[in-house]
């Protein structure tokens, strides 16, 4: 469980997030949605430990995430940037980096290690691309790859910031399938999302953000309900019945 | 997934890769054993094996071979050795951790801080070339001291190091010139400096120098994991656990340490630096595990054999080595970048 307990942070001694306090719901998946610079991204960085709150203290089970050691915080938490490197390694000793907090001094992986990496490998069907350097693959290949390490690392907690931006729809939904799988394995997962639809269908839970506070964590139905989204966002917000088990999607358009 | 799909995927992994670099590291000691027996073996005076065999177990001590041996021709190859292998490796960090291919260790100041301290010596203690070796030494480490501060202070990301490296270089080399200008006396004693090379060089200058090089090299080894591990970016490494900073830093100062103890007794020969680390991933890829211990060598070799071509182009001249360098490396450096179609040079 991680928690945020009146935490305020950003750059430069400029606060983008206010008087935050925030208890991601375990396994389960909680996206972060609102507008550009609302402080999405500052908070997924502050939850992870990758910035420092100004004030204020973020909790995994009790723990103050600042008192932990890196390594320790890396078995706990994994995090996907939005910007990332694209270094010159093959998949594999790509996906092998996500067991990095677990190597001793000499930096060698043990067997479990290879097996762990074998087996993230294949729940993202990645098999044929293991020797691929992947500055080869196509942006969706290299995600999942990237969502391999993640799995690699194995840790309860796992934060992705728009992990679908820049991808083509069916990339976009494999790996938004993909996530969803996470949470069946028992992760919590926290990430930010610009398609307010996907959002909207794929979580358990939706945080909407406004200048750097939160406007309402609730369901998706409840959000939606709230018509907070519309105001936020200046829009209009419709559901629509999409498939025959009655599940829903959302459309957006001005207002 | 079962034990038969684990072994599937470990086993379609390019195993070759593993004997591949193996074989690459064998191909070059041998080689670099060969360019020690041309270096100790060729130049005013030719050596034969069996004189350089008798002579290292001290047949004659009398003798001039003997001492064109022991004097001469093995403290230079030593030198050549280290001083390759030291730049080469300072390059080979440098471009990884700032994940610039153009870094090598005059980006970070190691040349200016060297320069300006060694024309502080020429300048107020003429007489002493000892002095001026350990100055040369110690410029390096101050300068990199000096962009680590600014750095540190201002975030320390890769971007603020080269240009904190270029603005501590520029205000460094605005002293040296002061100086330079001052006392004009100094400015041959510079000449030398900047060109480098290994003539008139002596074990005693060369043996602290070469502890150092050797210990900071093991160490870049123990860090070429971690290195690897920045190269995925310093949200995606520090995620990891990862300590950034700490690992940059380290590295940086190591790359300082090597590239300055070399410039201390071979002078600013510092094109190595910047090529041979280019060859060394035209070789073996991109992993700092293998790329290290490949620079080392590929540069220890290539000094080796710059420096017997500057002593025997034109004997009884010499030309200093670090003219060599530039006149191969130039031509070799263009050739590797022309290969290079959008990232195959690599590949």
């Amino acid at each position: 469980m991680i928690k945020l307990e009146n935490v305020y942070s950003g750059y430069n001694r400029t606060a983008i997030i206010k008087n935050i306090d925030l208890t991601f719901e375990e396994k389960s998946i909680t996206t972060i949605i609102g507008k550009n610079g609302c402080g999405k991204t500052t908070l997924l960085r502050t939850a992870s430990n990758l910035l420092k709150p100004f004030q204020g203290k973020v909790y995994i089970v009790d723990k103050d995430i600042t008192d932990m050691p890196s390594k320790e915080l890396a078995k706990k938490i994994s995090f996907l940037p939005q910007i990332r490197s694209v270094p010159n390694i093959s998949v594999y000793n790509l996906v092998m980096h996500g067991r990095y907090p677990y190597l001793g001094f000499s930096r060698t992986p043990q067997a479990e290690d290879k097996k762990i990496v074998a087996d993230a490998i294949h729940k993202l069907n990645l098999e044929k691309l293991i020797n691929k350097n992947i500055q080869q693959l196509s942006g969706g290949q290299r995600q999942k790859v990237y969502l391999a390490m993640v799995l690699a690392q194995d840790t309860d907690i796992v934060f992705l910031d728009e992990p679908t931006t820049y991808l083509d729809i069916n990339h976009k939904l494999e790996i938004l399938e993909i996530i969803k799988k996470l949470k069946q394995m028992g992760k919590t997962v926290v990430m930010v999302l610009h398609d307010l639809s996907n959002a909207l269908s794929y979580s358990d839970r939706i945080c909407l953000m406004e200048e750097g506070e939160i406007v309402i964590y609730d369901t998706p139905q409840a959000v939606y309900e709230s018509r907070e989204i519309d105001r936020v966002f200046d829009i209009v917000s419709a559901q629509v019945a999409a498939g025959e088990d009655g599940s829903k999607q959302y459309i957006f358009c001005l207002q | 997934m079962n034990i038969l799909q684990e072994s599937c995927i470990l086993k379609s992994l390019n195993k070759n890769s593993k004997s591949y670099n193996f074989t690459v590291i064998a191909f070059l000691l041998v080689l670099l054993l060969a360019a020690i027996f041309l270096s100790i073996s060729i130049g005013s005076v030719k050596i034969s094996f069996p004189d350089i065999v008798a002579s290292i177990k001290q047949a004659d001590q009398a003798s001039e071979t003997y001492r064109i041996i022991n004097y001469v021709r093995i403290p230079r190859t030593i030198a050549a050795v280290f001083a390759g292998c030291a730049l080469s490796v300072a390059g080979a960090i440098l471009q990884s951790v700032l994940n610039n291919s153009l870094a090598s260790p005059s980006i970070i100041g190691v040349n200016s801080g060297a320069g300006l301290f060694f024309v502080l010596i020429a300048a107020f203690f003429p007489a002493s070339i000892y002095l001026s070796t350990i100055a040369a030494f110690a410029g390096a480490i101050v300068a990199v001291f000096l962009v680590y501060f600014i750095a540190k202070k201002t975030g320390a990301s890769r971007m603020v190091i080269v240009l904190a490296g270029v603005a501590v270089s520029s205000f460094i080399g605005a002293i040296t010139d002061t100086i330079l200008t001052l006392k004009p006396d100094t400015v041959m004693a510079r000449a030398g400096f900047i060109i480098g090379g290994f003539s008139g060089i002596t074990m005693d200058r060369v043996a602290f120098a070469g502890i150092i090089i050797l210990i900071a090299f093991f160490i870049a080894l123990i860090l070429s994991y971690d290195m690897n591990v920045l190269a995925l970016g310093d949200e995606s490494a520090k995620s990891l656990g990862l300590n950034v900073i700490g690992v940059r830093f380290s590295s940086l100062i190591i790359a300082a340490v090597l590239a300055g103890s070399a410039i201390s007794f071979a002078g600013l020969i510092g094109f190595v630096g910047l090529i041979v680390p280019h060859a060394s991933r035209f070789l073996v890829g991109h992993d700092n595990r293998i790329i290290i211990p490949v620079s080392a060598l590929i540069g220890s070799i290539f000094t080796l054999l710059c420096d017997l071509l500057a002593r025997v182009l034109f004997a009884p001249y010499e030309i200093p080595v670090g003219i060599i360098m530039s006149f191969l490396g130039g031509p070799f450096f263009i050739y590797l970048l022309m290969k290079r179609r959008r990232g195959q040079l690599y590949d």
